[in-house]
């Protein structure tokens, strides 16, 4: 067996354990990487930034642990470009595990010092209304009451009772919708029901698997933005000026991509190498 | 009754939330939303019976003692353990610092999150076997996947941030991205679209009728 | 290295190193962490939907309607009649679990047939409208730009390659070639997009392995 054959052969188990030191390897150095900014990022960044204090933005948390690296580090940044905006902040999550990753999040952001000095309070400042059951469903029930689709925030207090949510009935009281997405229900069920028939203005944020489905949407009537996987993340924290987890993983990333092609191009140079013998 | 009412109560439904599209004021408005709230019950029913058609199973295999009868046991007792602290935790029981989050946070967390990041294996071993240039379809296809990859991280920019802006590996991947991906995804999304328009209207006209199963 | 004290955290690392075993081979070390996510999984729906459905909406709603009937009778306004509604929900809900009994499984298709026309109805407008007919909307572009023309006539091609109707031959099938190539670019994409997803969630556990569990990063 010559050597491209071996090559071909090779147990997979080798590979396995060149993927692992490729993305380990990388965490123990502080490399500081330049991450350049597109205009799907700017989009959503700009529409926060031209919001006015006081204005209320939704977050939808629509994914679970599975996917946390990539949304984990979009929703903390957003969170703090809304609360040092002094927005209201209000989440929820059309997955089970959506509210309890708010709450991650929210844990790390307000024990930022930054945004610590506020002093936010639940329920005048932010609010997580939690999950129910009946995907796309429960946004078309937003559309028309909030109300009804929750009708009491995570905890078990009933929305009335909560000053942020008293005078907000619908979607025409929220002013950003911004969802984070790893699937079904997700982004394409908020553009088709938030933006589309209740003329919301949505952003998102998406593992980078569903990133590029989500591209025709972008546009101003659809989606202003989208945040695509952890080099989205990143570029979010680079624009507000907080590099934080995403950016540091992007030299991990970048290796990883790399060994990847190494990999395609041995690949092929082994099976070509192999097809012309057998031809010959 | 076994056919004609579902086969009634999906017409009724499906051209009331169709109508109201056009037509949004009451009562085909009231209807609308008397249907999603009944909806958001009925899919947690669903989930329910999702629920224990498992622990049905896992039960059945452990009293009939079939292999891998012992697994079935950690299954229910990892049901019961989350179901006991949550109802023992109450309606907060998401919040931060009660048992049920430490559960979230250091069980359920670190299991979910690598049967993902295991996937990362398979596609690195997948790109190493199967991803071949053997025509020019699939040439441009690996192309695409190669400025793509290298374009969206750092290391692009650095292989060529010697060249002109609007010609770097960044700037190729955001070409790429926007012009003709965004024109595969569209026509890939418009054919999509009308396959399920056509199938909607089929069962809304009671033509298609798998849903109903056998009998 | 500082490893971390917290017992809970040590309890992560262990199931993380149990799910990556399989990479080496099935074993009943992965197969235990297996059947524990399954378990939990189930056990974090199940909560999760009675704290947030079935307490405050279902029997939430019932109990508002008794309590306004017990002390307004039938003086009650349109609205709180409306509370009532979720009986009808609640009694269609329960239809589906007797799927679990075969010999009046058949009843559960009633809530099924509610479930798929709710979903159809819903369907017919938003993907004829959100991803369809905006979509084509977007793609009537003035072919003034390189990227415009790009958009238009990668989209045409790759609607022409989905038409099967009609035998891909003579221009025809010429065009539909174009749109094969925008497919593969849309599909290549997608495969790096799918790489640095995989990754990025690799590059998460391992940081927990090595930063959080382990304490040797910094």
């Amino acid at each position: 067996m010559g050597f491209f054959e071996r090559l071909l052969k090779i147990d997979r188990r080798i590979i396995f354990t060149f993927i692992a030191v490729a993305i380990a390897l990388p965490l123990f150095f502080n490399v500081s990487m330049y991450v350049e900014t597109t205009s799907e990022v700017v989009g959503i960044f700009s529409a926060v930034d031209s919001l006015s204090p006081g204005s209320k933005v939704l977050i939808s948390f629509d994914y679970d642990p599975g996917s946390m690296p990539e949304l984990q580090p979009m929703a903390e940044s957003f969170l703090r470009h809304c609360f040092s905006r002094d927005l209201k902040v209000i989440l929820m999550g059309l997955w089970p595990q959506g509210p309890l990753q708010a709450n991650w999040a929210l844990d790390v952001i307000l024990n930022d010092p930054d945004i610590k000095v506020k002093n936010l309070k639940y329920g005048v400042d932010y609010v997580n209304l939690g999950y129910t059951a009946g995907n796309e469903v429960v946004i078309q029930r937003m559309g028309s009451d909030i109300h009804a689709a929750f009708p009491v925030d995570y905890y078990g207090t009933s929305l009335d009772e909560i000053p942020l949510m008293r005078g907000v009935r619908n979607f025409n009281n929220i002013d950003f919708v911004y969802n984070l997405s790893a699937g079904y229900p997700g982004t394409m069920e908020w553009v088709q029901f938030a933006a589309d028939r209740f003329h919301a203005r949505l952003g998102a944020g998406n593992t980078a698997v569903q990133a590029p489905l989500m591209y025709p949407y972008l546009g101003k009537k659809q989606l202003v933005g989208i945040l695509g996987g952890m080099k989205g993340a990143a570029e979010y924290e680079v624009l507000a000026q907080r590099p934080a987890r995403a950016v540091r993983y992007m030299f991990g990333q970048g290796i990883s991509h790399a060994v990847v092609i190494f990999f395609v191009i041995i690949g092929n140079l082994a099976f070509f190498a192999t097809r012309k013998k057998k031809e010959s | 009754m076994r056919r004609e009412v579902p086969l009634l109560i999906c017409a009724i439904v499906g051209f009331t939330l169709i109508i109201v599209y056009f037509v949004p004021h009451p009562p085909f408005s009231d209807m609308r939303d008397l249907f999603s709230d009944w909806f958001s019950v009925i899919a947690a029913f669903a989930i329910y019976l999702g629920i224990l058609n498992l622990l049905k199973n896992s039960v059945d295999k452990v009293f009939r003692k079939r292999s891998g009868w012992g697994f079935s046991i950690v299954i229910i007792a990892g049901f019961v353990l989350f179901v006991f602290i949550g109802l023992y935790e109450g309606s907060d029981f998401g919040e931060i610092g009660t048992r049920y989050y430490w559960l979230y946070d250091r069980i359920y967390f670190p299991l979910m999150a690598t049967m993902f990041a295991i996937l990362a294996f398979f596609i690195g071993s997948a790109s190493y076997r199967a991803f071949r240039a053997r025509n020019v379809e699939a040439t441009v296809l690996l192309l695409a996947a190669f400025f793509v990859m290298l374009g969206r991280v750092p290391i692009g920019y650095y292989l060529t941030s010697w060249l002109p802006e609007g010609w770097r590996m960044g700037d190729v991947a955001n070409a790429i991205m926007t012009y003709p991906q965004m024109a595969g995804q569209r026509a890939v999304m418009i054919g999509i679209a009308l396959g399920i328009v056509s199938t909607s209207l089929r069962i809304i006209l009671g033509i298609e009728r798998t849903f109903l199963g056998g009998e | 290295m500082h490893p971390s004290p917290d017992i809970g955290i040590w309890i992560g690392g262990l199931l993380t190193l149990g799910i990556f075993s399989f990479l080496y081979g099935d074993n009943p070390y992965y197969k235990f962490c297996e059947a524990l996510f399954v378990g939990v999984s189930a056990g974090h729906w199940f909560i999760t939907l009675f704290w947030t459905v079935f307490i405050p909406k279902l029997l939430g709603n019932i109990g508002i309607a008794i309590h306004t009937f017990r002390t307004e009778g039938f003086a009650a306004g349109m609205s709180d009649y409306m509370h009532w509604s979720y009986i009808f929900g609640g009694i269609l809900g329960f239809l589906m679990i007797l799927r679990l009994f075969p010999k009046i499984g058949w009843i559960s298709r009633w809530s099924l047939a509610f479930v798929v026309g709710t979903t159809a109805g819903y369907y017919f407008i938003n993907y004829l409208v959100s991803n369809g007919l905006m979509q084509i909307q977007k793609t009537i572009l003035p072919l003034t730009s390189v990227g415009n023309i790009i958009l238009v006539v990668g989209t045409f091609c790759g609607l022409i390659y989905f038409f099967f109707s009609k035998e891909h031959k003579g221009a025809f099938g010429g065009l539909a070639r174009v749109g094969i190539w925008f497919l593969m670019i849309t599909f290549g994409a997608s495969f790096g997009y799918t790489v640095m997803s995989r990754m990025s969630l690799l590059i998460g556990r391992m940081d927990y392995i090595f930063g959080i569990w382990l304490g040797m990063i910094r």
